[in-house]
């Protein structure tokens, strides 16, 4: 069938075979020259394409909760939204999620995925407890923190083998709710600065406009925040709004230019405002526009996402975002952010300084504009995150990845290089 | 609360449909050959929404079992929804009698003679609802597939004459026609993503057609108007085409 990623960029044929039991994976794993695992095909990119993928989405029961520990055990295929619609009423919550509900826990783990908090909680890969793996040979093995296999599969993009199942850690909460403060900067020393003088509170994200120029760069609306303790677990997941039809581009930037001069100029008119948003609203925001990724037309965008180390941000930054404000493409909107410290896992992204993600429509000119950023990403010591990657050098890929080799070398030796491969991880030799 | 019984339940859709069910608050009985198979669902359900579900052993086309099938039922259910489908190549049927008849069997059948059962049942008690999962397929015979398509055909009038029959009883009938559904069945089609919906998304349609005591839901609904201008291309062109 025909099949894409979230930025609909490249579109490919591929054969779908959906994983509902472990016997039939087998035997496909068998006879199948070449795959890779596909979840909800959330990442932007083609780290989940390939010839043949395994649909892991209908394998998502959940096994067993922990209501003690907050512990639940459930198949791969589970979307992070189907745990809070039946846990947060109880009071638990996802220890780390990205800024979208609709991924698979078998795509979490596999991009060893992060969110607001990184800076005090870390990777996805931190509240696993345990996981069980399909090995390319038919093999089911589970692992722990320490094993190479799960510091190979956290951040391995599914070319360690088919995540059958996961024993996820929860956290307690006592609200749906989130008290937020948000914060005005004018540039981006401002910026740093508020990020560095909010760094204990558990969730922060900044949205910065890219169409700032000069002293203007990096101004940007800061949001921080934590759960508030009202006892109001009611949690309804909202109702979608739908996209029927592609847009053309330049809709996008006027919303998004509308709601960032709203928010900057209305909402925090004193520099800091307070507000009290749900769980929805702060965490997912762009999951109640249905399929926003429609927005940018039917030849597709991507996200380019990379990080720097902390010494070294500030300048790449500014050399960046000069750069694409001069460019004159790129979203209006640009998602900042202060990240805590690297883990263990071989490929995971994360470490500890400043990373942004911008979005782009896939259109001619634009990969010479990203392989420029590239230049000055890898000159700064960065690197650039797979699960938003389409189109990434080998060598620019090598560079930010010191434990390459590693990966490499423990996929050779447990016969997973041959029969697991994605478009991304042939292009970039993993 | 009450039992929604689902015939079936086996299938991708009949998973989506128990679970949006039970997250609404329905215990269950789970009916379908081999349901032993069907105790993961059953713990993932009851983890999800703690509600009872029952599993029930039950063939859709061994008919005389299905009045003790009933009656072994503690509590009887509010609601039925008969899910259980088959459909085989077209042309593998052509040729094999048996898988002609089985077509015919589950789809037709066999949803007759359990449903004949839980409408009287329904009628006295003058309460409940029944939902039938028919198929567009059953709108027009094309060349395509037009035994499976006789069979659903068979059962929507058999739906339709239902609900003017309980519509005194103050029951309720809803007769569902999917388009296409990425499901097993359909696994290694090639099918058109815009006309093509998903197992949860078909439920949800169905979940809220039957709360709305709606009579016929299209799902995905561009299906309606698709179907509706299928069935008036007229007979001496319609004979003459291929889709």
């Amino acid at each position: 069938m025909n099949l894409f990623s979230w930025g609909m960029y490249p579109k490919i044929k591929s054969n779908v075979f959906s994983l509902r039991d472990t016997e039939s994976l087998c035997a496909y794993a068998e006879k199948t020259e070449e795959f890779i695992p596909y979840g909800n095909g959330r990442s932007y990119g083609d780290s989940a394409l390939a010839d043949n993928i395994v649909y892991t989405k209908p394998y998502n029961n959940f096994l067993a909760f922990d209501a003690q520990e907050g512990i639940l055990e459930c198949q791969a295929g589970v979307l992070l939204s189907e745990i809070l619609d039946t846990l947060v009423k109880r009071g638990w919550f996802l220890k780390v999620t990205p800024g979208t509900k609709l991924i698979t826990i078998g795509g979490a783990i596999a991009s060893d995925v992060h969110g607001k908090n990184h800076h005090t909680e870390g990777c996805f890969s931190e509240c696993i407890e345990e996981m069980t793996l399909m090995l390319p040979d038919g093999e089911i093995k589970s692992c722990k923190k320490g094993d190479a296999l799960f510091h190979a599969t956290c951040g391995g993009m599914g070319l360690t083998g088919v995540i059958l199942s996961a024993k996820i850690s929860l956290k307690k909460i006592n609200s749906k709710h989130i008290n937020q403060t948000t914060i005005k900067t004018k540039n981006l020393k401002e910026t740093f600065e508020a990020f560095e003088k909010y760094k204990d509170m558990p969730y922060s994200v900044a949205w910065i406009d890219c169409l700032a120029k000069d002293e203007e760069i990096g101004k940007c609306l800061l949001m921080v925040g934590d759960f508030a303790n009202d006892g109001d677990l009611e949690y309804k997941s909202k109702k979608k709004l739908t996209i029927p039809f592609t847009f053309p581009s330049f809709a996008l930037n006027n919303l998004s230019v509308k709601a960032f001069n709203w928010l900057y100029y209305a909402k925090a008119p004193n520099g800091i405002s307070k507000q009290k948003v749900d769980i929805d609203t702060f965490f997912y925001p762009l999951d109640a526009i249905g399929d926003w990724n429609k927005i940018y037309g039917s030849g597709g965008f991507t996200q380019y996402q990379f990080i720097l180390p902390k010494e070294s941000s500030f300048d790449g930054l500014k050399e960046i975002l000069g750069k694409i404000s001069a460019s004159g493409k790129g979203s209006f909107l640009a998602v900042l952010k202060l990240y805590g410290k690297a883990n263990d896992n071989y490929l995971s992204f994360p470490m500890e300084g400043y990373s942004l993600a911008l979005d782009f429509k896939i259109e001619t000119g634009l990969f010479e504009l990203l392989d420029a950023l590239d230049e000055v990403v890898v000159r700064h010591g960065g690197r650039i995150y797979l699960t938003k990657d389409v189109r990434v050098s080998r060598e620019t890929f090598e560079q930010g990845y010191p434990l390459i080799e590693t990966f490499r070398t423990f996929r050779k030796e447990n016969n997973m290089d041959k029969k697991l491969q994605s478009l991304q991880s042939k292009r970039v030799c993993i | 609360m009450s039992y929604v019984l689902i015939i079936g339940a086996k299938s991708d859709i009949a998973k989506e449909v128990a679970r949006i069910y039970a997250k609404n608050g329905y215990n269950l009985y789970l009916a379908a050959r081999e349901s032993a198979s069907l105790e993961e669902l059953k713990q993932d359900i009851a983890l999800r929404s703690g509600v009872e579900v029952v599993l029930k052993e039950f063939d859709i086309t061994a008919y005389e079992t299905h009045e003790s099938f009933y009656s072994s039922l503690e509590e009887k259910p509010l609601g039925a929804i008969v899910i259980s489908g088959y459909m085989t190549e077209q042309k593998e049927a052509q040729k094999e009698w048996n898988k002609t008849l089985e077509t015919i069997n589950v789809n037709y059948t066999g949803a007759v003679s359990i449903l004949n059962i839980i409408a009287n049942d329904f009628e006295k008690e003058r309460r409940g609802f029944i939902v039938g999962v028919s198929s567009v397929a059953g709108d027009r015979g094309r060349k395509a597939n037009y035994i499976y398509g006789s069979a659903k055909a068979a059962f929507s009038a058999y739906l339709s004459g239902l609900r003017n029959r309980l519509y005194e009883s103050g029951v309720q009938v809803l007769t569902v026609k999917p388009g296409f559904v990425h499901t097993k069945m359909t696994e290694h089609l090639d099918l058109p993503p815009k006309l093509t919906a998903s197992p949860s998304e078909v439920a949800e349609d169905i979940f809220n057609a039957q709360q709305k005591g709606r009579n016929v839901l299209y799902t995905k609904p561009i299906w309606m108007v698709i179907m509706l201008i299928i069935k008036h291309i007229p007979e001496f062109l319609f004979k003459k085409m291929s889709i």
